[in-house]
This record gives structure tokens, sequence and C-alpha cells, in this order.
């Protein structure tokens, strides 16, 4: 029986290219479903992957309580210093706390492909313990900028997406102008900031503390110890954040919205592809009745037909989602773009066809192709012989 | 038998390869409308702002407040008729939900924009309550708001004197939109900038996010953006003044290329099914060589025949399109009833209308090859 399968299967395939043109709707319409499936789940993948490489699993956050986000947040000079030196916060080779207040405000740039649209740019003012914090961060080209000075350093992500982030380039911002003089890259979040130094920061943008601290937690205690010191402080009404789990947490409503979008757009594609699919099987089976008729007279049975006729239409289903998510690969892969994140603010990321997705969009092809090929296949197998070789 | 009654009958003669077909149709039709109806939500968006007002913000970005000392210069700019001003308050409702809800000065906010709608005695009551808070349709039903009921709002940014971020504001007025778009943005809230302004408990006092400037009639909006930004310049507070029209615009373009993917994808799916509806009639055509030979002999001219293959495209994609674009809309209502008007899916005349068109151009895309071929044929070639 197997070997009969296989016979009839090898005549199917072999007849593919004289009825190329129901075949390729399948191909086609499977390589739109695959294609754009892998597309928008690359997307959601690229906003996740660099926001939850950001930040380390040993540093805390902290905000004003109930701020959600650091642009949100903010509090005095004195408080700053105060929660610099609290408990469970670790300790610098200086004997300094391993801690750096940063004051985040925000720029408009305009994005390569606008004319005059303004985009919402971070801009970070750091204390110098902020480099320390992120080791991953690494000035790529030209300097760091130099305190006390309106310099700024700008990270890859806002250079490849905007206009005016080169090294020379100089910025306004209120009333004042700032040369860029280096470039960074972290693989993360921050190649979507511009940095700079906090204290001009404060005084450019007329504020007097800072937005957040960042601070390098004391061992695996360190954390409880930061909350409970905290807690204790009367003066302050903080949240206390890992790092890593404030950037993570920043994913999910984008990945919501995309898998919401996704998961609509697939399944009404993926309907119609099985609609095509088994509009091109059905038309396949009319134009091969008479053979398939033939070798039934000769003594092949139903069995090895359906079988062969769903073979051919997982095949073509497979040819069709390899097409598709190499086309998605191929235009999408490492695209960058950016996109409105938590501070409201750009978010430089890259879109990442991974193997995970093409496996998922290869197990709906074969969905599709198991379905479209599933009824044409019976009606082959079903149809009476003598009938069918009467036909003309 | 008429002619129409023949397409139908030619039609339905493969019946299951027309449903698929028609099936297939369907399904591209319904993605159109719902993906079109989501890209003019990131694109265009700013075309129901008629008015001309112009935004000043500080020109880093909007997110840097300016003093609202700078209000009777703009005003006293000739061609300015009016200036209210808006400053973000960072609403947040019940545990994590944010609003969109600023404060402003009720009597020129409502002079400025005449487009929302609500009683003049609401009006007076919000202008009078200094804890007043005003809140559109939209938002009012989705949260069940009452005008009378003290609604607790924190806010995610501003603490209160004694530190707290829990705020209450009365509601004294509930606003509609003055047609189908202004209806559509009832999904934000004011409050008083006045007791805003007094009753935070942070330093800065006195400065909001946004002046907007209703124009006299005849002024030119050009000019006064550059005397307006040309006055400040160089100062702490450098201002930004567009278009209402221009802010929006660029307001929506920060979402990213969000539009630019919806597009590729609704390239790639009528690609497809430009493939599947043309192997489909193509087919059909192929099927029926000696028929329509058959028909030409009867005395059917060649117009005749290549109107009847046409007649066949047209009505496979007309029914399957309109249907395909009626679960649109009402996929589109469920949506936005299901995400409490979130997501704004509204499949309105714009993307009938251009459905309508994409119905038309693949009807001919599809149905002009097999026609032509049907015209072209010969009688005795077909006859063989």
């Amino acid at each position: 029986m197997l070997s009969q399968a296989l016979a009839i299967t090898g005549i199917g395939i072999r007849s593919i290219p004289a009825r190329w043109a129901p075949s390729l709707v399948i191909v086609v319409g499977l390589a739109g479903v695959v294609a754009v499936f892998t597309a928008l789940l690359a997307m959601a993948t690229g906003f996740e992957s660099t926001l939850k490489s950001t930040g380390r699993k040993d540093a805390a956050l902290i905000l004003r309580g109930g701020s959600d986000a650091e642009l949100n947040s903010a509090f005095d000079r004195d408080s700053t210093d105060l929660i610099k030196q609290e408990p469970g916060i670790a300790q610098g080779a200086d004997g300094k706390p391993l801690a750096s207040g940063e004051l985040m405000v925000i720029a408009e740039l305009v994005r390569k492909n606008d004319v005059k649209s303004g985009a919402n740019i971070t801009m970070r003012g750091v204390d110098p313990t902020a480099f320390a914090l992120r080791p991953q961060l690494k000035i790529i080209e030209g300097r760091n900028f130099t305190p006390g000075l309106r310099e700024l350093i700008v990270g890859r992500g806002v250079q490849r997406q905007f206009q005016g982030a080169q090294i020379g380039d100089v910025v306004r911002m209120r009333g004042s102008e700032w040369s860029i003089v280096g470039a960074f890259e972290s693989g993360d979040a921050h190649d979507s900031e511009m940095w700079t130094d906090i204290n001009v920061a404060r005084s450019t943008f007329g504020r007097t503390g800072s937005s957040s601290v960042l601070a390098a937690l004391d061992g695996a205690g360190g954390l409880a110890t930061l909350k409970a010191a905290v807690a204790a402080e009367p003066r302050l009404t903080l949240d206390v954040l890992i790092e890593q789990d404030y950037f993570s947490g920043q994913t999910k409503n984008f990945r919501q919205t995309i898998g919401f979008l996704a998961g609509v757009v697939t399944i009404i594609m993926a309907l119609g592809a099985v609609f095509a699919a088994l509009n091109s099987m059905y038309a396949a089976v009319a134009t091969r009745s008479k053979e398939i008729a033939t070798l039934r007279a000769l003594g092949f049975g139903g069995f090895p037909v359906v079988v062969s006729v769903m073979i051919e239409a997982l095949l073509l289903a497979l040819v069709g989602a390899l097409l598709g998510a190499l086309i998605a690969y191929v235009l999408f892969n490492n695209l960058t773009v950016s996109t409105l994140g938590q501070n409201f603010t750009q978010v430089v990321f890259n879109f990442k066809v991974t193997p995970a997705l093409v496996a998922r969009g290869l197990v709906i092809a074969v969905a599709i192709g198991m379905i479209g090929g599933f009824l044409p296949a019976l009606r082959a197998a079903r149809a009476p012989v003598t009938t069918s070789l009467r036909e003309q | 038998m008429t002619k129409a009654g023949f397409v139908i009958a030619n039609l339905f003669r493969k019946r299951t390869r027309t449903i698929l077909t028609l099936l297939s149709v369907i399904m591209a039709f319904l993605l159109f409308g719902l993906l079109q109806s989501v890209n003019s939500l990131f694109s265009a968006g700013a075309d129901f702002v008629g008015a001309t007002r112009l935004m000043t913000q500080a020109r880093v970005s909007f997110t840097t407040p300016l003093p609202i000392s700078m209000l009777p210069k703009l005003a006293g700019i000739p061609g300015v008729a009016r200036v209210a001003y808006q400053a973000w308050f960072g609403g947040v409702w019940q545990e994590n939900t944010p609003l969109i809800m600023f404060s402003t000065d009720p009597q020129s906010y409502r002079d400025v924009y005449p487009e929302w709608v609500m009683s003049d005695a609401q009006w007076q009551d919000f202008i009078h309550t200094r804890t007043g808070m005003i809140a559109g349709k939209q938002l009012a039903e989705q949260y069940g708001w009452k005008v009378g009921q003290k609604i607790p709002i924190s806010s995610n940014i501003w603490p209160k004197k004694d530190g707290s971020k829990a705020w209450a504001f009365d509601l004294v007025g509930i606003f509609d939109g003055k047609d189908e778009d202004w209806k559509k943005r009832t999904n934000l809230a004011f409050i008083q900038q006045d007791y805003f302004d007094e009753a935070n408990g942070f330093n800065q006092k006195g400065r909001i996010n946004f002046f907007i400037l209703k124009l006299a009639p005849g002024a030119n909006a050009e000019t006064i953006s550059k005397t307006i930004d040309g006055m400040f310049e160089n100062s702490p507070d450098e201002t930004k003044t567009q278009t209402e029209k221009d802010f929006n615009i660029s307001f929506v373009k920060q979402i990213g290329d969000i539009g630019l993917i919806v597009r590729w994808i609704l390239f790639a799916v009528f690609f497809t099914l430009l493939l599947v509806v043309g192997n489909t009639m193509a087919q059909s055509v192929r099927e029926r060589v000696p028929e329509l030979a058959v028909l030409k002999t009867l005395g059917f001219t060649d117009g005749n025949v290549l109107g009847f293959v046409l007649a066949e495209a047209f009505a496979l994609c007309l029914f399957g399109g309109l249907v395909g674009l009626v679960l649109a809309s009402l996929a589109g209502a469920m949506v936005k009833k299901g995400t409490g008007g979130q997501f704004q899916v509204t499949v309105d005349w714009s993307v009938w209308a251009l459905g309508v068109l994409a119905i038309v151009a693949m009807a001919l895309a599809v149905g002009l090859l097999p026609a032509l071929r049907a015209r072209r044929l010969r009688i005795v070639d077909a006859l063989r």
C-alpha cells in the first residue's frame, strides 16, 4: 500500500508542471499568509528583545511612587542624595555608593524619511556612575561628553533613524546649542537615547532634582534591604523596581496590540488560503480524474489516492510557506524602525525573523495544506471508476 | 433566458468552485476593510480639523512646559482672536488605566473649541466649579460616570500638597462632538487649571504644555507662527508653532512605521487574492472554449462574449467584495465595543469608497485577460 501511495504521489507531483496555474495559487496563497504572519510577529519579537535585554537583574531603578515611567517621576536634589545613601546599595571601588541620579527629559528630532514632524527622543542627564552601571554601553565613535559643557553623545539607533544626530551636528534646546561629540552602542533600549551631564541638563531645563536613581544592589538581599529602608523613610514615597523588570514590563502593551493584529490578520488570511487551496486541489483532482480512475481500475486502492493528494497539497503548502518566510526574512529581518515607548519617546528596534517564528509559520502552512487537501482527496478516492473513465 | 440569468447560470455550473472563490474574495475584503480603517487611524487622522487654530509648544518638546505668563503676548499679536491652553495631568483611573486628561481655563477653552457640544448650563458649572471636571461622552460611558458624581482619579505625575497622588473631581458636564469625526474623539477629560495649580504640591506653578490660538478670519497662519517663534527665540522658552493639523499629524506619526507595515500587508493580501480569483476566471474560460464558440456561431457578437466573461468576473468580485465589507463593518464595530473605544476601528464611507474602487480594479484585472481571450476566439479553431 505504501508503494502504491508513493507511486501515485510520484505521478501527481511529476504532473504539476503541466497544470502549474492552480498549484501556483496554493504556493502564492500560503506564501502570503506566512510572510504576513512572520513579518508582524518579527516586529513584536524585535521590540521585545530590545527591551528585555535592557537593564540588569542586580540593579534597582527607583522612581517616585505611582509614576509608572521615568518621564512622570521626579524628586528634588536632597531626595536624590538621600536615596543614594540608603542601605542595600552596593559600593563602588572608591567607597561611594554605586548609584546614578538621572534626569530624563525629551527633545525632538526629525525622522530621516520626514521633513518637519518632530519625534520625541529621550535625553538622559547622567552622573559619571551611569557608565559603570551599564558596562555594555561603549563609545564607538568620537569621545564622551565633558561634564559641565553642553555636549551630547547619541545612541546608534538615534543616528540610524533621525536627522541631525551625527558627530559635529548641533542640537538646539531651550535657547542653547549642544554639540554632538560622540556616538555609543549598547545593544538595548539606550541606543534610542541621547546622553549628557546631569548638571548641565538640570540648568538648561530648569530642573533641580532628578527623574530616577539607578543603583547596583548589594548582593542577593540588597533589594529587600533597600525596599525596607525606603518604606521606613517618612520623607520619601518611592517605587523600587529591578531595572530589568522595569524595561520588560514595557513590552506588554505592544505585544498585546501586535499579537491581536497578527492573530486577526492571520486567521482571516488563513481562511482565505484554505478556500483557495480547496479550489486548487479540487481542480487538480478533476484534471487528473481519468488518470486516477485508470489507476483504480488497475487495482490501486482508494487510500493511496487520498494519501497522494494530501501529500501533494502539503508539499505545495510547505513550498509556499518557505517562500513566504524567505520573503519576510529578505524584506524585514533587521529592518530598523521605531515606535513610541512607555516614556512617550521613540524606541528604536530591529525586526527579528527567528527560527521559532518560521517554525510556527510552517505549522500554520501544514494545517492549511491538510485541510485544503483532505476534501478533494476524498472526492478523488470516492469517484466511481466507471463514470470517471467515461468522461471526456 | 436573459443575459443576466445566463451569467448567473454560468457562475453556478461549477458550484463548489464559485462558492470557494467567493469565500476567498469575502475574506480578502473583510481584511481590506479592517486594515484600511486601521491604516487611516495611523496615517491621515487630521482631516477633521476644519477650523484654523495654531498650537504653540516648547520648541524642545511639548513635554517641557511653557509659562502661562506668555499668554498676553500671544493674545496681543494681530490676527490672534483668542488664546486657550492645556496642561497634561497624567490622570490614572483605578489601578492602572491612563486617561487623556488636561487642565485648562474653561472659558477660553470653550471659545476656542466650538466643536465640543455641551449645554450652556454645564459650561457655566465648569467655569464656576473649582474642582469641576468635564468628560467626553465616550469616556464617561466607558467608566459609567454620571454628572454630579465625585470621580476619584490619581495622577502619575502630580502629588497634591499632602504628598498623595489621589485626586478627586466633581463631574459637572459631559460633552459630545459636533459631527462623527469629533464624536470619535470624545475620549478625554478636562479640569480647571486654577484649581490644579493651587492644589498641586510641586513647586512648578503656572506652567502649561500648549497654547491653542484661534485666528481671526483671514489671518495668515504662517506669518503668525513665524512672529510667535521669532518673539521667543534664544530664550529658554523657545517655541514651536504649527497648525493644529500639522500638530496632529506629527503626533500620530510618533507611533512610527505601523502604517507602512499595514500597507505592506494590504499589498500582500491583494496580490494573493488577484492570483486566486484570476486563476479561477482563466480556468473557467479555458473549459468553456467550445461553448463560447457555439455562442458566437449562434450570432452573439465578439463584444457580447467579452461582456459575458467580464460580467462573471464583476459579479464574483462585487458580491464577494460587498459581503466582505459588510462583515468588516460589523467586525470593526465589535472591536470598537469590545475594547471600550480604545481601538477606533470604524469602517466608514471612505473605507467603503476605497473598497468599491478596489472591487472594480480587481474585477478588471482578473476579468480582462480571459474576456479578451474569449473575444478573440475564432469559431473554426475553437470548435475543432
